[in-house]
């Protein structure tokens, strides 16, 4: 048996990834999972946060962002549903320090409710944006 | 009989309007196959979505699942979310879907139904609001930016549903929209989003592996259930999108056609008019000759 697994990342408007990989973590809702050929078949929440994958034994690490989705993951294949991914090199302090006073003055503003559950929606993933780049 | 000057007016104002329909014949021709494409790359997630709702909701049994997927137990508030486009001039696009609708309220009336309807798209709501006025409960238009769809559009149209569905506006909710099945056709078609119907191949598929679900199955369904609805939403937008420029296409495409036909038409009037008009002047001064 091979030592790799078939890994997909697709966002709604396009599939990012499709390639093979050794090890990837997710960042699930209840703690990071870490994934490598023959795994449990598993469906799982994932949280915003940082994807990291492992092309071959002992290569390098790819850090990329999602903005939270779900996992799917059987012994040969892993497909993580994302609903917006960037690689984390991709990702700018200071313009996202910038997004989210705004988003937070604008939270502050509005008063209907469906504004505010998609201005929530986009506070948690630049937040968590931001932790990404700490981490 | 028209004097030639009215006929090569007519002509020239024919041709110009030709030049206009066959440039906007290209211009749909290049959206078309953006949007096709489109469509197309949003289709992994969209069949990865509905495997994972399959086997997370093969795994939920009885009365207990969220309602989003067991409905609310009653069948008598329906709502209806039609999606047409904002513009017209795409042919019996709109119009068929418009009167898709009607009949599909009609029906519904005919049940003993309640019906609501969130329009998507200027066009449909400018023609239902004519004979369904009270029945619109809201409006979006102008997604997308640049005629691209993005994901957020979709979630402004299931973000309204899911807040009127959690206040318990309706029981049942169905999508109506144009499908794209190929550049000559677009088939009005409704599609249930509330409560979830599973597909009986997809439970077949189901049954084959056993899965472990974190955290439990019935909180991941109560997330996953929203976002395979802003998934149907979208799909639906981008079938709908497509089959918009499809439509235009086609329209523009016989616009032309039948200018050039008129140009034709009308040459050959001008042409007779204009002989018409020198045998007539030939023979005045032939009769004014011979007078002499």
């Amino acid at each position: 048996m091979t030592n790799t697994f078939n890994f997909e990342l697709v966002s709604p408007e396009q599939k990012l990834i499709s390639e093979e990989a050794y090890h990837v973590t997710i960042p699930g809702e209840e703690g990071d999972v870490g994934v490598r050929a023959g795994h449990m078949a598993l469906v799982m929440s994932v949280r915003p946060g940082v994807v990291e994958v492992i092309r071959s034994e002992g290569g390098a690490k790819e850090k990329i962002f999602i903005a939270g989705g779900f996992a799917d993951v059987s012994q040969t294949n892993c497909t993580i549903l994302a609903e917006e991914a960037v690689p984390v090199s991709k990702l700018n302090h200071d313009k996202l320090t910038a997004e989210l006073n705004h988003i937070t003055e604008n939270l502050s503003l509005s008063d209907s409710d469906l504004e505010k559950i998609s201005l929530n929606r986009k506070l948690i993933v630049v937040s968590a944006m931001l932790d990404a780049l700490k981490g | 009989m028209p004097s030639l000057k009215e006929y090569r007016t007519r002509i020239t104002s024919v041709k110009s309007t030709r030049k206009i329909t066959s440039a906007m014949k290209m211009v749909a021709a290049s959206k078309l196959k953006r949007a096709q494409e489109a469509a197309e790359s949003s289709q992994p997630y969209a069949k990865a979505m509905a495997g994972i709702v399959s086997r997370v909701a093969a795994g939920v049994h009885g009365d207990g699942g969220p309602k989003l997927l067991v409905g609310t137990g009653s069948s008598q508030r329906h709502l209806l979310v039609v999606c047409s486009s904002d513009r017209g001039l795409c042919g019996g696009f709109n119009g068929n879907l418009v009167r898709f609708a009607r009949n599909e309220i009609r029906r519904l009336h005919a049940e003993g139904k309640q019906v609501e309807m969130i329009c998507v798209g200027r066009k449909a709501r400018d023609v239902l609001k004519r004979e369904f006025s009270s029945l619109i409960t809201d409006t979006i238009t102008g997604l997308g930016t640049r005629g691209r769809l993005a994901f957020a559009d979709a979630l402004k149209v299931s973000d309204l549903i899911l807040e009127k569905f959690n206040r318990g506006d309706f029981d049942v909710c169905s999508l109506v929209y144009n499908q794209f099945g190929s550049v000559l056709v677009q088939r009005p078609s409704t599609q249930q989003l509330i409560p979830f119907v599973v597909a009986a191949n997809q439970n077949a598929a189901a049954g084959s592996a056993p899965y472990s679900f974190e955290p439990a199955e019935d909180v991941i369904l109560a997330e996953l259930l929203p976002k395979n609805i802003s998934v149907q939403v979208f799909r639906a937008l981008l079938d709908s999108a497509a089959g918009e420029q499809a439509a235009r296409m086609t329209a523009m495409d016989n616009a032309t056609r039948n200018a050039g036909d008129m140009i034709k038409n009308l040459t050959v009037k001008y042409n007779r008019a204009r002989q018409a008009y020198i045998t007539k002047e030939l023979i005045e001064i032939i009769s004014g000759a011979e007078a002499v």
